[in-house]
């Protein structure tokens, strides 16, 4: 590695510093952005546009569920695959890439933090295992606590000091990184094959999904957690569940955030702002959510928005992913994971030709547009449900340029004329917007910005992207879409990784972890009803529960202390 | 003497982890709750000594660097290696392998190709509905074993995570619950049963067409008897799953190795889903091994696909029927071949065998077996789960980490696949030169 | 003229057999494995009482292993623990699906003067 890199002549967008495309120097020295250098390797960016290196908050892309669909879909591994090279392993896979594939794809996108979303604490081990092997990327992931029994028990009692400390231990425990919710106790309800919607109650655990919402973002809050509680709501997928949205999002409006941070996330959101009451009269509710986003300081959310083409839909939504299969007919995975979660694996052809898809696809591009503040705003395909993540340059050149969305409508189902909204949208982002949309507010919503992501001020990781494009181009949707989907040079902690869009070097990642912390006597009481529950319910035993430091290597904790 | 609890048993895919284990002047001495199967792999047997290289026919023994450098020659020369086995050792090995598979182009495969593979290859036809162990053991109330004799295999099971376990939902163990149990003979497992169904050999896919066909209304079509099953056994089956809120088939070689291979898998996955247009109906393999599941997903994300996989150009390559240990050796294709962590010289049909014994072999293993009278270079290692600590998958994919109980003196599969790619990669740069 | 059983034959794992996986050169494994179970009326037919020797021939190959007595068999089913006895007569034809048929193998069983080789021999004949 180089220690000391010197990028010149570049064009920087760096919104958490308000540098809107101002020509400055980079200064690296061992990893980490400095006022100056005095011997370095120059970059001569060439009036490029420089950015820091894009931080996904999330994509599925390690895990149990990201496995079982690749494992069941070798017609997706087919395509993309490539032989190894001197620097880089075997590729393959398009929607289910495998992990070299993935990080070498990212790096190449200029990325270099990837938030895993969802996992199933029973089986972090296996989400850590993907992550040593996903190369490049610095990497966090969040696990799941919402349909599990002693969430569900703690909320029916009220007790949330006790319910923090469960997550505080859960969040120890996976070496995860916050709290996440996937469809708060319809996927325990799945395990009966049944499904709850927001105020239903829960079979035998008599909670409602609202309540295990409120409660777990109190209990999130009680600690001084870098990032929100991330929601993936119920009734995903459904029309008409606009409503819903809202609602939960209300659910937590009075509660007080620790920091200069919502106090909820909601994620995909593309998925949850459906009008109408059926197919027949399915309609984007996109306006209703990004008034709401507006009006409300306390809600931040990424987009998921939909990419052409066949993919693969994975997410811990059980009944969801079932009801999609039925739709669909076609092969579907599914794994209950005891006291805990579940997943659901179906693959899924979005087609411009199809007046549901088309409507869509157009309305996580309108949340973007609509939603005036981009800092409330996270651009995501929900990797790979909406699409895969290389699709990312597709939804920048789309959000960029108004001509190239009317150019793709026409193409697709005129539905998109009197049932979405985006036809008649104007706005177009410019490339300061698309940075926040693509690194600075995930950076800042995930606390990870004064950890040193997201942003390029001294003292900040040395994670830089160079895009082969100049301002005075942005008019040119074509050119924006080829520029980042391969950098002109992507840096990570001040090495070179990707130069002229080709992987050069692939050092290893970190893995970003959050370690609350909890009185001892709040605690002690918590495990005695815990490993009572791990010695009658859990098929696996207390001791061998939590994940071994074998399983990070490269470790970065961030310590989340009782807020007093 | 020193007591080792929540110890993780490393022989099949119960992965039971609540093992308790005595440990006196560095040998296990004590096994309590491990089966008699799982006991007799902890309380250990005679090893290899020492790394050995056969000359004139008998093997000579030698030091671990011969040895590693004699496998390293034979791989970097071989034009098709094989890579197979994997299935008793831990995944840190198993990455070690891909990445030497990726180095000389060799297949890479596991003890899946002779076991679970058609369950494989019918996931990827129409997917898995399935659920961890643990909720087996809160919510099942009907448990079907098909083709698989638990009692044989997998002694734990049924006490741990199944028919005799207790759980949330059925704190009353076996009286909450109800056993079926088809098969061609009647076992040990079968004699529990509630219900026996005796099948005919090669006649699964059958009856489970059947069955479907009577979970979706049309049981009109289905004769008196379909593969040496009684309608009427049939009616009552499909009653008992429709009656219960939450119902699971496990099944094994019984229907992965007869007649339609995965095609009964398939079938048996499409019986589930049936059965789960009525309530709960999840269905599991019986995966043999303690980290064949493992394997799998280690290929899998880090190749794209999970066993069989063809890296001589380049870029992996999947097609079971081709790519498998089997057809590669009865097509005599195979030139050399690693085997670690199994045994195909008793295992592999004769066959498959012959052909094995006339290329060169490298054996790496703890335990002296059938391969290793014919394997050409012998390098004994440490017993994983026993002697080296790693990462491995329970056959519902649920990971846990095996411990290491006591200290040795022979490198683990790890170190030793390590120093093979080492060297491997020396050849090939002097070569370049 | 030898009177020979057709049967279907299988293959699968034991608790003798998982018991010694890591010990197959030994006399234990031998008796664990090296038998051929079958029905009561088969032996019968094949004149061949329990300790007994058979001759277990398939399309593929033949083997000789002890004969027991299986409870739970039904006529015309036979079984051998897996491993290299039951192997011998396996046919590696995997019909394109990667699996080679253990179970099920449409197999004829006399009873035989012949000793079981033991596994050092089997093994041998490979290697000729």
């Amino acid at each position: 590695m180089v220690e000391e890199l010197l990028i010149r002549n570049g064009v920087v967008y760096d919104p958490i510093n308000g540098v809107k495309g101002e020509k400055k120097d980079i200064c690296i020295r061992d990893g980490k952005i400095v006022e100056e250098v005095k011997n370095p390797k120059v970059i001569d960016a060439e009036g490029r546009v420089v950015m820091p290196g894009g931080v996904d908050i999330h994509a599925h892309i390690a895990g149990g569920k990201v496995n079982s669909g690749r494992l069941f879909r070798p017609e997706d591994g087919r395509k993309g695959a490539e032989p190894k090279t001197k620097v880089c392993r075997v590729q393959s896979g398009y929607s289910v890439p495998n992990t070299f594939a993935t990080g070498y794809r990212y790096a190449r996108m200029g990325y270099t933090f990837v938030m895993e979303p969802a996992m199933p604490p029973l089986a972090a081990r296996h989400t850590h295992e993907e992550l040593i092997d996903i190369p490049i990327l610095d990497n966090a992931a969040l696990p799941l606590i919402d349909n599990n029994w002693m969430t569900m028990e703690y909320v029916k009692s009220g007790d949330i000091d006790l319910l923090a400390a469960y997550i505080a231990w859960m969040i120890k425990a996976t070496k995860g990184y916050g709290v996440k919710i996937v469809n708060p106790g319809g996927t325990e309800a799945w395990a009966w094959a049944k499904n709850c919607d927001l105020n239903d109650a829960v079979p035998y655990f008599d909670v409602t999904p609202a309540e295990i919402v409120k409660s777990l973002a109190e209990a999130n809050e009680k600690f001084e957690m870098p990032h929100s509680i991330h929601v993936h709501g119920n009734m995903l997928g459904h029309p008409g569940n606009y409503v819903v949205t809202m609602k939960t999002f209300d659910l937590v409006k009075g509660i007080r955030a620790y920091r200069d941070r919502p106090v909820l996330h909601g994620t995909h959101v593309q998925f949850h702002s459906y009008g109408g009451t059926r197919w027949g009269d399915f309609e984007s509710q996109a306006k209703a959510i990004a008034d709401y986003i507006n009006s409300n300081e306390h809600v931040s959310i990424d987009i998921g928005s939909i990419i052409l083409g066949d993919t693969t839909t994975m997410t811990a939504d059980g009944p969801m992913e079932y009801s999609l299969y039925q739709i669909t007919g076609r092969k579907w995975t599914n794994h209950d994971v005891e006291l805990e979660t579940g997943t659901g694996i179906t693959p899924f052809l979005y087609s411009g030709k199809v007046s549901v898809h088309t409507i869509q696809w157009a309305i996580g591009q309108e949340l973007a547009l609509l939603i005036k503040d981009p800092w409330k705003v996270a651009l995501t395909t929900d990797h790979p449900n909406a699409g895969p993540f290389i699709g990312y340059p597709i939804l920048i050149s789309m959000l960029m340029n108004k001509r190239r969305r009317d150019e793709s409508a026409e193409e697709m189902h005129s539905a998109i004329f009197d049932r979405a909204e985006l036809p008649s949208i104007d706005r177009e982002y410019d490339f300061y917007e698309i940075a926040i949309i693509t690194r600075a507010m995930a950076a800042k919503t995930l606390g990870l910005a004064e950890h040193g992501k997201g942003h390029l001020g001294v003292g900040a990781d040395g994670d830089v992207a160079i895009y082969d494009i100049t301002p005075e181009e942005r008019d040119d949707a074509g050119k924006i879409q080829k520029a980042f989907l391969n950098a002109k040079y992507t840096i990570k902690g001040g090495e070179i990784v990707v130069k002229d869009g080709e992987v050069v070097a692939a050092p290893q990642g970190r893995t970003f972890f959050v370690t609350p912390e909890c009185d001892e006597k709040l605690m002690d009481e918590m495990l005695t009803k815990l490993k009572d529950t791990f010695e009658h319910y859990y098929s696996v035993s207390f001791a061998n529960y939590p994940v071994q430091d074998a399983y990070v290597p490269n470790p970065y904790e961030i310590r989340a202390p009782w807020r007093s | 003497m020193v007591q080792i609890t929540d110890v993780v048993c490393p022989l099949c895919g119960c992965v039971c982890d609540d093992i308790v284990v005595e440990v006196e002047d560095n040998r296990v001495t004590k096994v309590r709750g491990a089966c008699a199967v799982g006991k007799s792999k902890l309380m250990g047997h005679g090893r290899i000594k020492s790394p050995a290289i056969r000359e004139n026919g008998a093997l000579k023994d030698c030091s671990y660097d011969e040895a590693i450098k004699k496998a390293a020659e034979i791989l970097a020369a071989a034009r098709r290696p094989l890579l197979y086995g994997w299935s008793s050792t831990v995944c840190e090995a198993a990455k070690v392998g891909v990445e030497l598979a990726e180095e000389i182009g060799a297949v890479i495969d596991n003890t899946a190709s002779v076991c679970h593979g058609p369950s494989v290859l019918a996931i990827q036809d129409v997917g898995l509905p399935s659920c961890t162990l643990g909720e087996v053991k809160n919510r099942a109330s009907l448990i079907i074993y098909w083709g698989s004799n638990p009692t044989s295999a997998h002694g734990n099971h049924m006490k741990r995570y199944s028919y005799i376990s207790k759980g949330y939902f059925l704190p009353g163990g076996k009286k909450d619950r109800k056993l079926v149990v088809v098969d061609v003979r009647e076992t040990k497992t079968a004699k529990m049963a509630d219900k026996f169904l005796r099948v005919e050999p090669g006649k699964d896919y059958l009856v489970f067409s059947a069955l479907r066909a009577i979970l979706y209304g049309y049981e009109d079509v289905v004769p008196d008897e379909v593969g040496g099953v009684s309608k009427k056994d049939l009616l009552e089956v499909a009653s008992m799953m429709k009656e219960v809120q939450f119902g699971i088939i496990f099944f094994g070689m019984g229907v992965t190795h007869s007649r339609g291979r995965h095609n009964n898998i398939v079938n048996a996955i499409q019986t589930t889903r049936a059965a789960h247009t009525h309530t709960k109906f999840n269905i599991m393999p019986m995966r043999g091994h303690y980290n064949v599941a493992g394997f799998n997903q280690v290929c899998t994300w880090e190749t794209g696909f999970p066993f069989a996989v063809d890296l001589s150009l380049g870029y992996p390559w999947y097609n079971p029927g081709e790519t498998s240990s089997t057809d590669l050796l009865i097509r005599r294709e195979c030139d050399a071949a690693l085997i670690i962590a199994s045994d195909p010289g008793a295992h592999f049909p004769g066959e498959s065998v012959k052909h094995l014994a006339k290329i060169p072999v490298i054996q790496i293993d703890p335990f002296p077996n059938p391969t290793t009278e014919f394997a050409d270079v012998v390098i004994p290692t440490a017993i994983s789960g026993i002697e080296s600590e790693g990462s491995v998958y329970r056959m519902d994919n649920i990971p846990l980490r095996v411990r290491k109980l006591v200290d040795t003196e022979y490198m683990s599969d790890e170190e030793v696949m390590k120093r093979i790619l080492e060297e491997v990669r020396a050849i090939k740069a002097k070569e370049g030169e | 003229m030898k009177m020979g059983v057709k049967v279907k034959l299988i293959s699968g794992r034991t608790v003798a057999q998982g018991q010694n996986l890591d010990n197959k050169l030994s006399d234990e494994y031998f008796s664990a494995v090296a038998f051929c179970e079958l029905n009561a009326t088969d032996m019968t037919k094949i004149g061949v009482s329990p300790g007994e020797n058979v001759k277990v021939s398939t399309k593929y190959g033949e083997v000789v292993v002890k004969a027991k007595q299986g409870a739970g068999n039904p006529e015309g089913v036979a079984f051998i623990p897996m491993g290299p006895w039951a192997n011998a007569v396996v046919s590696g034809d995997t019909k394109g699906a990667g699996m080679p048929q253990y179970k099920g193998i449409d197999a004829e069983i006399e009873k035989t003067e012949e000793q079981v080789l033991q596994i050092r021999e089997l093994m041998r004949q490979y290697m000729r």
